[in-house]
């Protein structure tokens, strides 16, 4: 039997944080790209365009994200991909943040006033002009606390994809703990660890959210 | 290739599906009338005057809010034995999903609390009622009426999460749905069904709550 010392352990989880913290930010930056064009769906002023963008939302926000991963999982080699747990759960992250994500960022789009739209076209912009310079970086500012708080979510929601197999932080603390017989030990530094990567974010967003307040 | 997709199992599946669903619509409710009643009293507490309690309520909040819930539920399963608690997997689901949920809406209460204006206790306190009623018969009903919306939210979300309770062997609707593929053959499929009954669930669910609060607010308060 192989001894594992207490540094064995926290250098095997800390080692493995590595692949947690990839995958969040892998699945950040994609679920911003589809979350993005989910977004431009949903205010888009096609009655069936807005239809299918509320629809995704409410499809990925009405389902357990364990049930997402699964169909991916199983669902995709059917289609002849084949297909291993980083890419299933890159893939089931980044739909699934796009979804949240848009619906955060069509609150913002919301919040703009509609003079900021008439005045974009009394200047001349055409629509796209109109988004992107006048309308998005205002809606964007308004929701930076909540898009940091769903990267919160995010990060914490990396540890499913520890079921279907992806060798993440969880995964290996369930192998760690199988080989110590130290749940305790193990759970508790593994909580900790997650811990340190969201506190961090969780003040910035409390003062992000402060801030806006303040004007 | 050509893969078939085949229902032909769901015959045979449908009492397995609805008691895992009945499993998850037991737990959810369980924690979440657990976990309002818990919350409400988190919120006084981090009103309170000691600030040891404040405090106490403050980490637990951050912890449970800033970890995922299956490393929650991992710690609580596995992690506690030893110490000598040993749980059943619906206890350890349960007491889990509970505090989980707490931290969350302790946060939503408080913020309702905060909502409700200070002249309403201040003539409530001026019309003689003891400080405990007050706040059980006025501060609370408005507070409960502010927050609805957001409690029903947080409620689906715990019931949406608690698929992965399924990892600790309770039988309910992801853990029916693991052993049915695993039978079946069919893991696209039992998924896909499973998926549509969560779906429907939580739709459902949301309109109850809806229709339920508005029903018994609205009437409620005066």
């Amino acid at each position: 039997m192989i001894e594992f010392t207490l540094w064995d352990i926290i250098r095997n989880l800390l080692l493995a944080a590595r692949w947690t913290i990839l995958l969040s930010a892998v699945a950040f930056a994609g679920g911003t790209i589809v979350g993005l064009l989910i977004l431009f769906m949903r205010i888009s002023k096609r009655r069936w365009v807005q239809r299918f963008a509320e629809y995704y939302i409410g499809l990925f926000q009405g389902t357990p994200l364990l049930m997402q991963l699964f169909l991916l999982f199983f669902g995709l080699p059917l289609l002849g991909l084949r297909i291993e747990p980083w890419t299933a759960a890159v893939l089931g992250l980044t739909l699934c943040a796009s979804a949240f994500l848009a619906e955060i960022w069509r609150g913002g789009v919301q919040a703009v006033p509609v003079g900021q739209w008439d005045a974009g076209s009394s200047l001349g912009l055409h629509y796209l002009k109109q988004l992107r310079l006048i309308i998005l970086p205002q809606a964007f500012a308004m929701t930076r606390a909540p898009t940091v708080g769903f990267l919160v979510q995010l990060i914490k929601s990396t540890a499913l994809t520890s079921i279907i197999g992806f060798e993440e932080l969880v995964r290996t603390s369930n192998a760690i703990n199988n080989a110590t017989f130290e749940p305790f030990k193990v759970y508790g530094f593994v909580a900790l660890i997650y811990f340190a990567l969201c506190f961090p974010l969780t003040r910035y967003a409390k003062i992000l959210e402060l801030r806006a307040l303040k004007h | 290739m050509g893969y078939v997709l085949d229902f032909g199992w769901l015959g045979d599946a449908v009492s397995l599906i609805a008691s895992g669903a009945a499993m998850t619509l037991f737990l959810i409710a369980v924690s979440a009338v657990a976990g309002i009643v818990l919350s409400v009293l988190g919120a006084a507490g981090r009103r309170s005057r000691h600030a040891w309690l404040r405090n106490a309520i403050a980490g637990y909040v951050e912890l449970i809010r800033n970890t995922p819930f299956l490393v929650q539920l991992f710690f609580i399963f596995f992690g506690l034995p030893s110490l000598g608690i040993r749980l059943d997997p619906v206890v350890a689901a349960i007491l889990a999903m509970t505090l989980n949920m707490t931290a969350y809406t302790t946060e939503i209460v408080g913020a309702g609390l905060d909502a409700v204006p200070k002249g309403q206790r201040e003539a409530a306190l001026a019309l003689g009622l003891r400080p405990r009623l007050v706040f059980i018969k006025i501060v609370l009903p408005q507070a409960l009426k502010v927050i609805y919306p957001a409690l029903t939210s947080q409620i689906i979300i715990m019931m949406l999460e608690s698929a992965v309770v399924s990892q600790i062997a309770v039988r309910e609707l992801t853990y029916e749905a693991d052993l049915l593929q695993a039978r079946t053959f069919r893991a696209f499929e039992t998924y896909f069904v499973v998926t549509l009954v969560y779906l429907a669930m939580s739709i459902g669910l949301r309109r109850l709550l809806v229709a339920s609060g508005n029903r018994f607010l609205s009437g409620g308060v005066s």
